[in-house]
């Protein structure tokens, strides 16, 4: 099953390795992960996409919380929570096809950020569905390069995470 | 006041009240020599080999129940660490590691006595630092006694470069409390899970208390021993939680798993309830886990909710302090109608009996070769088991386990969860600085003892009284016995035999100890004596029958009800 960590952890440094260690330790893979600093810059946010089944992942929370600079871990999979994540798409772009990426663009609400006489980059924030459909539609246009973040996720209402 | 970082450290572990480190100096570590140099509240134990030093620590940790301290230089002296830390790590034992790093200036550019300390250690302490301010160096090593003390205990390491040994900061005297927000243990257990778990105890009929080095840890052995005698239940203890019970009660089983006795591995099989309290259900006491107690519902008290339902899954998960949780129970069943409508186990004792009678520990008596065991048994009727015994790795620490009953924690020193051969000799030592006034045998083996041998020489330096007895069977017996057992009895590399040790009693000899020796049975008794009665340190050598085995046996992957019996 897959599950979504959120890890409130001490900013400090080496603490992400001490994180994804637990991961490898026990040869999990990380599907992906994604951490900045949150508040006044004291506590940074991890989240962590991964799978396995709810007795790994129990004693992965457990271990987690272990940690001495972990403050609190939250597995998101179990309430309504959102997920989104940020992709940049260059494409080549040359006279005809300019008004078509701009079209598929706008279709994903996605924004232009970038612009020359060959090519353009695309801004899409999102579930990683949408994301991939937004690539999937780019990808015969010619699609130069792209690259990903991590996924960040938030629990719905009032709950905090 | 205005002080530098090695004063800082000198200061701060006044503060804690250390009164004996075990070390050895370097580059990296020269300014906090120099201070210890002038420190007199601190004894320094000059070690021979790194790994020596930790051990050391350990053992000291183990019958104190303090802190064990360490320092060590940058580079090869931290690696040299590793092993000890590990060891600790797996075994719970609280221990602060210094380590000395190159200048914060040259970190990271393959310097001269460089390693990533932090990295290399970060899997086998409970945690590590790398000092980056000397503003923190205090704050780092108060909190760092705290969390090696607290909660599930364990080591701590702090690198500390030497720039930050030299630079000034102001230092404020502070007693040792901190407080780390992110890290709280828990220390109470749940109410509501506690009163469920005496609801179970009263309605069992064929229960049994398995309890782990947690009991030891927390000095519950009281707590445990009276839980056990209400409600009349038998206990058995694994490896590390020998002494957490006395071995003369006849509600003692005696150790479970894979070399633990006939009647308690069977107990552990029919019960319909198990009591685990500090024990973490380890490989080698559980066997084949889907086998393991299949007809018992499980409470399992833990300070530690990683090791609740890890290897098993618990019907009661307790997490707290051990000492804590069995006093609330204790109290519990004192209140409850327990006391006037005891459960009558009398079936349950009687079954336990038939498995008793099986005498699983008996082995071939011989007058001509010396049998290990009886060396063990007869150590344990001339000290009335009031010795601290320590042992190295291997049968003989098996047979130690089997053969000397303990009736008080903290008199037992082995390395449990990573099996460490070489760890025996200068634990003893660190036991012995602790307590002077006890007398501290070492049990080992031909193969261990020469794991840290160089440690004879700390022994001979500070006048250490240790007693080592060596079983010298002339092989790495544990494995041969895999060997003969598994591998058709290819014994590949395992051999000590034709020149391959040295002779045990030259070598005393040249580190101004006693030197003893052992041929016959009949010999046992008067060297074991003379070994007690010699003054300062002794090393006896029982050359042993060198094909016994340890018995009973779960092979390895086996149910706990599959041993293999003599
Ligand atoms: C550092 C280390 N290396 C290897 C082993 C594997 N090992 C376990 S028991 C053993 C043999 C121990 O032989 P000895 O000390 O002579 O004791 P005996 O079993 O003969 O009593 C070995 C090699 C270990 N436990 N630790």
């Amino acid at each position: 099953m897959r599950h979504v960590l959120s890890v409130l952890v001490n900013n400090e440094p080496g603490v992400l390795t001490r994180v994804s260690g637990l991961f490898s330790a026990r040869g999990f893979n990380i599907e992906s992960l994604s951490v900045a600093p949150v508040g006044d810059g004291s506590s940074s946010r991890i989240t962590m996409v991964s799978h396995g089944d709810s007795q790994i992942t129990e004693q992965i929370t457990k271990q987690l919380n272990k940690l001495i600079p972990v403050i609190r871990v939250v597995d998101l999979t179990d309430g309504p929570h959102v997920e989104r994540e940020l992709m940049l798409i260059k494409v080549s772009a040359e006279r005809e096809m300019r008004a078509e990426i701009m079209r598929i663009a706008d279709i994903f609400r996605s924004r232009v950020v970038d612009a020359t006489q060959v090519s353009f980059i695309i801004e899409v924030t999102g579930g990683s569905d949408k994301l991939d459909a937004c690539l999937a539609m780019l990808s015969p246009l010619g699609v130069v390069e792209m690259v990903r973040t991590g996924k960040v996720a938030m629990s719905r209402g009032e709950k905090k995470t | 006041m205005k002080l530098n970082g090695a004063e800082i450290f000198v200061q701060c572990l006044q503060e804690m009240n250390v009164r004996t480190i075990f070390g050895y100096p370097g580059g990296a570590i020269l300014n906090i020599y120099d201070e210890i140099y002038k420190a007199k509240f601190l004894r320094h134990i000059l070690v021979r080999h790194e790994q020596g030093a930790v051990h050391a620590a350990d053992g000291y940790a183990r019958v104190t129940g303090e802190v064990g301290v360490v320092l060590v230089t940058s580079g090869p002296g931290a690696t040299n660490a590793v092993t000890g830390l590990a060891t600790a790590n797996m075994d719970s034992i609280p221990i602060v590691c210094f380590s000395g790093q190159v200048s914060s200036s040259l970190i990271g550019n393959d310097a001269f006595q460089e390693a990533d300390t932090v990295g290399i250690t970060r899997s086998c302490t409970k945690h590590n630092y790398l000092v980056k301010k000397v503003e923190d160096l205090a704050r780092i090593i108060r909190e760092a006694f705290y969390i090696a003390r607290t909660g599930r205990p364990g080591p701590v390491l702090i690198d500390i470069p030497k720039d930050i040994l030299t630079q000034k900061t102001e230092h404020v005297y502070r007693d040792g409390r901190v407080d780390i927000p992110s890290y709280r243990p828990t220390i109470e257990g749940h109410t509501g899970q506690i009163r469920r778990a005496v609801k179970l105890m009263q309605k069992a009929q064929r229960p049994v208390i398995y309890s782990g080095g947690g009991v030891i840890l927390s000095n519950a052995a009281p707590e445990l021993t009276e839980l056990a005698r209400i409600l009349g239940a038998p206990v058995t203890n694994t490896l590390m939680g020998l002494g957490g019970f006395p071995a003369n009660d006849s509600l003692f089983l005696g150790m479970l798993g894979m070399h633990g006795t006939y009647e308690a591995n069977m107990a552990v099989t029919r019960s319909d309830l198990l009591i685990a309290v500090g024990a973490r259900f380890d490989d080698r006491v559980t066997g084949k886990v889907s086998e393991f107690a299949p007809e018992a519902e499980i409470i399992h008290i833990d300070i530690d909710p990683t090791s609740v339902s890890k290897n098993v899954k618990v019907d009661i998960p307790i997490v707290g302090d051990v000492k804590h949780v069995l006093s609330k129970i204790v109290e519990l069943v004192k209140e409850s109608t327990f006391r006037k409508q005891k459960p009558d186990y009398a079936a349950w004792w009687g079954e336990i009996e038939t498995w008793r009678r099986r005498e699983c520990l008996k082995f071939n008596q011989d007058d001509r070769v010396i049998q290990p065991q009886s060396v063990i048994k007869k150590l344990h009727e001339l000290t009335q088991g009031n010795a601290i015994v320590v042992t190295d790795v291997g049968q003989h620490q098996m047979w130690a386990a089997q053969f000397y009953g303990f009736e008080r924690p903290r008199r037992w020193l082995t390395s449990g969860g990573l099996g460490t051969m070489g760890y025996g000799l200068p634990a003893s030592l660190g036991a012995i600085v602790a307590k002077p006034d006890e007398q501290v045998f070492l049990i080992s083996g031909d193969g261990s003892i020469q794991m840290n041998i160089q440690e004879l020489g700390t022994a001979r330096q500070y006048r250490l009284p240790i007693k080592i007895l060596i079983l010298n069977n002339s092989f790495l017996g544990m494995v041969r016995q895999w060997q003969e057992l598994f591998y058709g009895r290819r014994y590949s590399e395992t051999d000590l035999s034709d020149m391959a040790a040295p002779d045990f009693q030259k070598l005393a000899e040249a580190y101004g100890a006693t030197g003893l020796l052992a041929e016959r049975p009949d010999q046992i008794e008067p060297v074991l004596r003379q070994t007690m009665e010699t003054p300062g340190m002794v090393i006896a050598e029982f050359r042993t029958n060198r094909e016994c085995n340890v018995y009973p046996m779960v092979p390895a992957g086996a149910a706990m009800n599959e041993m293999i019996l003599l």
